[in-house]
């Protein structure tokens, strides 16, 4: 773990505040610093010497909530919603035609480090189920030809949309 | 966005910002003592609308019994409910009205520090919040001394992280001190000892605009919709197989069939309704045959079906209920916390008996024990995610049991 | 308080308002099946084992559940019995039950209530139906002292409450959730990786066998079954006051001479008393602590008997390194003599000689294993056994441990003191302490023996005792988080005192991660009771009184803190990282 790293953490944790009620808000901005959406094991350590709270609370939080994650994923996370609502929109069509375009399976992420395809539950738009979340950004009432729009967009180059 | 009536979601329409004015609610609510509005609330019916419906007045005249130098007021926006989207709308469309519930619910309990808990799946309407809360501090509508009521209080956002347990009342407020969202024992109730250990109400989003809504117009006029029972309006979030999905606010007593019908448009491609679940994956279905039935939570009682949220999810005559149920197996299974036993162990069961029946390999035991197992949950799980994982499943039990146990025979 | 009036199964229960229905229960006579409870802890009501229907259709967790006014409680209607099973069957369902060949047969929660429910496998409505697969994750066997075993764990968290809590470790988080939630150290680490101090509270509190400690029997069998080995065994203080506990005995009673007995006929060549040792700590410790306030050294001195505060204080207080006596622990001192001045005298070299010692701990195994622990790499204790792994021993040999004749224990190692004797109870070692270096610093005899301001459960306690013209501040503690108060202060350089005892574990050694499982509060009262009465009742009640410390001077060590007793009997300490 480098200097830069360090300061920042730092930086965030101080913004915040070193109790632990900060934790949360605190892990979002240091999971950000990463631009494969993760909490190194390192820098999680670190932050919790830093505001003197024991590793194992820290680690609980992070392993507890859906959005921290303690292993690297692609730069695009794809979110598919296998929720009920979604399912019954025939969601299975479009996890196909992702993992066709992708050439990744559910759970996976590219080689280029570039997408990873996670299920996740109901985001809260079943209104236009089916639906996925690239990176926080929902898209909805999808069928092939938009989809493909969208993924040659996020292929083109990085993006921090929303996230 | 259609709405059939307009109560809570008047502002729906307008731009927020343009329209930007303190609500007459509020400037109502300034005008009265604490007693008087939560008097108001009362005579209004209102029941809490994150799905437990529990008399909005009675817990403010619960809450306001505790005095505090610190006092929380939390907004429930951690809308994780499959099916349910309706929060999302009213923060999308009408946050002020949100917040000025949240206001004017302050100066009933003389609360503190207001703290919105939204889902981290909407933290794309976070901005926007923001902004609104700016203006709203600069219109002098919160912050120190509150329309000269010598209330002083603010509103912050909290973003959670991802988490359905979060949406039960102790499980957000540990995941706002910086915990795993796992629920609480109670005693200390939240009312008084909540979130670091203060005095803390906790409210869903549609309770607060309803509130607002309520001061604005005065409980007479809410009481003119809805049944006697029932009063007033409720929003609902209508998905699935139906040509228009979408948040819609009707007055109580509208049946089923008609909400599908009028308002969603019909079943897609003209199918047959197989049945429907009410409010969200933690409901119990209701039959394509049964849905004659008004949307009141008395007529809902006498089935034994809890309203929840009021999602009304749409399922057609194309899906395998064993699938269904499986999906919502599979959700509790991803949400549950882990504290306790039955819902932990009872998950990891009933999916692995719900795949040998889709499999059509089940077992005589299997058979007996899908309810047991079903039923341990209900009755003995720490927390309503665990008591009501199984409410879809054993109301399939009752309702349709030969769509379930088809032993032998492969499908799915 | 307000009193409230309840029934329960039809019988009518007079409490205090704030009783839970388990406690209002026992009052008559009902005894509602428990799992996650322990009376030392805080109301969990994760299990959810203990459910009684207190209103029409709804069931309530008795360990939770306050009384109110005119409740109606049932404890066994159907809809309790069939959702206690279903509960039990469901913790069974993804529970390893190779019962049989656990470590805790025989003295399991869990494997009581399957008795108590009469849980069957003929029965058709058993979750569930098929052969088992536990989920979980693999075994940790990775360190000295305690083995994890997840597949037996019910999650009832009695081992997070106690390592966070009450030892202020939190090497134990309550990982991820539903059926993937796991009570494991950070990132999934071993034991071995983490700060850990092996202190074996977890083990304790362990209603099942999911954490234990690492058993050494086999090793010790080997040992004795050894013709080329000549076997010694050392007994600690606490041991002799709860190993009665494992056969039938009332805890706080001391059964030394059964356990020598014992202890012989397993085949030790010889049997010797850790309590010598424990004088001879005393002498070292002593010694030092005068060394330290006449010539102005570091203080407050802080003693370093108890192996699971060094671990923690190597951890999470380095600082304080300079504090903490130089003395090893009486189980060292025991283990460095056994190899040299026994071996000298009886004309056995060091490689020919197995030192076992009995233990109420379970860091003492990680402590025999340490490098500083060893000379030519010989490690100066071979073998650790705790109290329960002793018990076990006992019967596997068929030993009737309950109608043994007394015998004592064999010399050099076996004539001991008062002073030794509190060593296993929290304030002990202060005590003994105190009585010597008193004598020492004044050269008159000690007005009053008793030191009482530094006896019993309170979690600090502190005193001050006036010897010649110095006035030495003193401060006793048990329980890792208790300590850690007393360390902060050190570590600011504010500590008032002059001499601090610690004790890794609530009670004391008494209290230790080896002993017998069931140390509840009120155990450990009587044991601390028991301890007392030994003291009383020994005809020396002073360490340096102890003719056979006398003469181990004369013979081998010349004076205290003498170059050889520091080769010998002082290590030192090291801070460890992850």
């Amino acid at each position: 773990m480098d200097k830069s790293m360090k300061d920042a953490v730092q930086k965030i944790v101080i913004k915040h505040g070193v109790g632990k009620e900060f934790l949360l808000p605190i892990l979002k901005e240091v999971q950000k610093l990463n631009k494969y959406h993760y909490i190194p094991q390192d820098v999680s350590q670190y932050m919790a010497k830093y505001m003197g709270i024991h590793e194992s609370e820290v680690y609980e939080v992070i392993s507890f909530y859906a959005e921290f994650s303690e292993v690297p994923r692609g730069e695009n996370v794809i979110k598919v919603c296998d929720s009920t609502v979604c399912k019954v929109n025939d969601n299975e069509e479009l996890i196909g035609l992702l993992e066709d375009v992708l050439g990744i399976g559910m759970g996976e992420t590219s080689e280029n480090k570039k997408f990873s395809l996670e299920f996740s539950p109901c985001f809260g738009a079943c209104d236009i189920a089916p639906a996925i979340r690239i990176n926080g950004e929902v898209f909805g009432n999808l069928n092939k030809e938009r989809l493909e729009e969208i993924l040659q967009y996020y292929k083109e180059g990085p993006h921090e949309k929303n996230s | 966005m259609k709405r059939i009536v307009s109560f809570i979601t008047e502002n729906f329409e307008k731009e927020v910002l343009e329209s930007f004015e303190i609500s007459s609610g509020l400037l109502r609510a300034s005008n009265m003592t604490e007693d008087e509005i939560i008097e108001e609330i009362s005579l209004s019916g209102l029941k809490g609308r994150g799905g437990a419906a529990y008399p909005t007045g009675k817990k403010l005249a619960q809450s306001a019994v505790f005095k505090s130098d610190v006092k929380y007021l939390i907004c429930n926006a951690d809308e994780g409910e499959p099916g349910t989207f309706k929060d999302r709308d009213l923060l999308k469309y009408d946050a002020l009205g949100v917040f000025e519930g949240m206001v004017i619910s302050a100066l009933a309990v003389r609360a503190t520090d207001g703290i919105l808990y939204l889902r981290e799946e909407y933290s794309f309407l976070i901005d926007e919040l923001e902004n609104i809360l700016s203006q709203m501090r600069s219109k002098k509508i919160l912050g120190h001394n509150i329309l000269d009521t010598g209330l002083n209080f603010d509103i912050s956002i909290f973003s959670g992280a991802g988490a359905y347990i979060c949406g039960e009342g102790t499980s957000l407020i540990e995941s706002i001190e910086g915990k795993p969202g796992r629920p609480r024992n109670k005693p200390p109730y939240t009312k008084e000892q909540g979130l670091f250990m203060k005095p803390t109400l906790l409210n869903n989003v549609e309770t607060y605009a309803a509130i607002n809504a309520i001061m604005k117009n005065g409980y007479e006029e809410f009481i003119k919709y809805g049944t006697e029972k029932s009063p007033g309006t409720k929003l609902i979030s209508l998905c699935g197989n139906v040509n228009s999905p979408g948040t819609y606010e009707i007055p109580f007593g509208v049946t089923l069939k008609e909400i599908i019908e009028k308002i969603g448009n019909g079943v897609k491609n003209e199918r047959n309704v197989k049945f429907v679940q009410i409010g969200g994956i933690s409901g119990p279905l209701i039959l394509g045959k049964n849905l004659d039935i008004p949307f009141t939570y008395e007529d809902f009682d006498k089935i034994d079906v809890s309203m929840g949220s009021g999602a009304i999810l749409v399922v057609d005559d194309q899906t395998d209920i064993l699938d269904f149920l499986d999906a919502v197996q599979a959700f509790f299974k991803h949400e549950s916390c882990g504290k306790c036993t039955p819902c932990r162990e009872g998950n990891r069961q009933l999916l692995n008996v719900l795949a040998r029946m889709r499999k059509g390999i089940e077992t005589e035991s299997d058979i007996v024990n899908i309810e047991r197992i079903a039923k341990t949950m209900k009755y003995a799980s720490f927390c309503g995610l665990g008591q009501t994982a199984p409410t879809a499943l054993l109301s399939a039990i009752k309702n349709c049991p030969e769509e379930i146990f088809r032993r032998g025979e492969q499908h799915a | 308080m307000r009193n409230i009036k309840l029934t329960i199964d039809n019988q009518v229960v007079v409490v205090p308002e704030g009783t839970t229905i388990l406690e209002a229960a026992k009052k008559v006579n009902i005894k509602i099946p428990t799992l996650c409870h322990h009376p030392d802890q805080k109301i969990k009501a994760n299990c959810r084992i203990c459910l009684v229907e207190t209103g029409d259709d709804n069931l309530d967790t008795a360990c939770s559940t306050f009384v109110r006014e005119g409740m109606k409680v049932n404890t066994k209607s159907k809809l309790v019995r069939e959702t206690q099973l279903g509960v039990l069957e469901l913790i069974l369902a993804n529970h390893d039950q190779d019962c049989l060949k656990c470590v805790r047969n025989g003295h399991c929660e869990l494997q009581d209530l399957c008795e108590k429910f009469s849980i069957s496998r003929d029965d058709i409505e058993i979750i569930p139906p098929h052969d088992i697969v536990i989920d979980s994750k693999a075994m940790d066997l990775l360190n000295p002292a305690i083995v994890r075993d997840y597949s037996k764990c019910i999650k009832c968290n009695r081992c997070v409450e106690v390592c966070r809590e009450v030892q202020d470790a939190s090497i134990l988080a309550g990982a991820f959730r539903s059926t993937d939630y796991t009570v494991q150290p950070a990132y999934g680490k071993t034991l071995s990786q983490t700060l850990c101090t092996y202190c074996g509270q977890c083990a304790v509190v362990c209603p099942v066998g999911a954490i234990y400690e690492k058993s050494e029997i086999q090793q010790v069998w080997d040992a004795i079954d050894n013709p080329n080995l000549h076997v010694v065994v050392q007994v600690a203080p606490a041991v002799r006051i709860s190993i009665g506990e494992e056969f039938g005995f009332k805890p706080g009673t001391a059964v030394t001479g059964k356990t020598v007995s014992a202890l012989r006929r397993l085949g030790f060549d010889q049997v010797f008393d850790t309590n010598f040792t424990a004088d001879l700590t005393i002498i070292e410790e002593g010694y030092e602590l005068i060394d330290r306030i006449s010539n102005h050294k570091t203080l407050p001195m802080i003693t370093s008997c108890s192996p699971g505060w060094i671990n923690y204080m190597e951890g999470f207080f380095p600082e304080v390194i300079d504090h903490v006596s130089t003395c090893k622990s009486p189980q060292q001192m025991f283990g460095t003599l056994s190899k040299t001045y026994y071996s000298k005298t009886r004309g056995i070299h060091p490689s020919k000689i197995y030192s076992v010692s009995i233990m109420p701990c379970t860091a003492k195994k990680f402590e025999a294993k340490r490098d500083e622990m060893m000379t030519n790499g010989i490690p100066d204790v071979d073998a650790v056994l705790t109290t329960r792994e002793l018990a076990k021993l006992i019967k596997t040999a068929g030993i009737d441990f309950a109608n043994l004749k007394d015998e004592e224990f064999d010399n050099p190692f076996g004539i001991t003191t008062g002073a030794a004797a509190i060593f296993g109870a929290t304030g002990g070692v202060m005590e003994a302490a105190l009585r010597t270096v008193y004598e020492v610093l004044t050269d008159k005899e000690l007005p009053e023996i008793n030191f009482y301001d530094v006896r019993g459960m309170e979690g600090i306690k502190e005193s001050s005792v006036k010897i010649g013209d110095l006035e030495v501040k003193i401060a006793v503690a048990h329980g890792l988080s208790n300590a850690r108060k007393l360390m902060e202060q050190v570590k600011d350089g504010k500590s008032p005192y002059h001499f601090i005892e610690i004790m890794s574990c609530l009670g004391g050694c008494i209290g230790g991660g080896g002993q017998p499982i069931c140390t509840e509060k009120c155990i450990k009262d009587q044991r601390i009771s028991g301890i007392y009465y030994m003291d009383q009742n020994m005809p020396i009640r002073k360490s340096h009184e102890n003719p056979y410390i006398q003469k181990l001077y004369e013979d081998f060590l010349v004076e205290p803190n003498s170059h050889v007793a520091h080769e010998l009997l002082h290590t030192h300490y090291s801070a460890r990282h992850l």
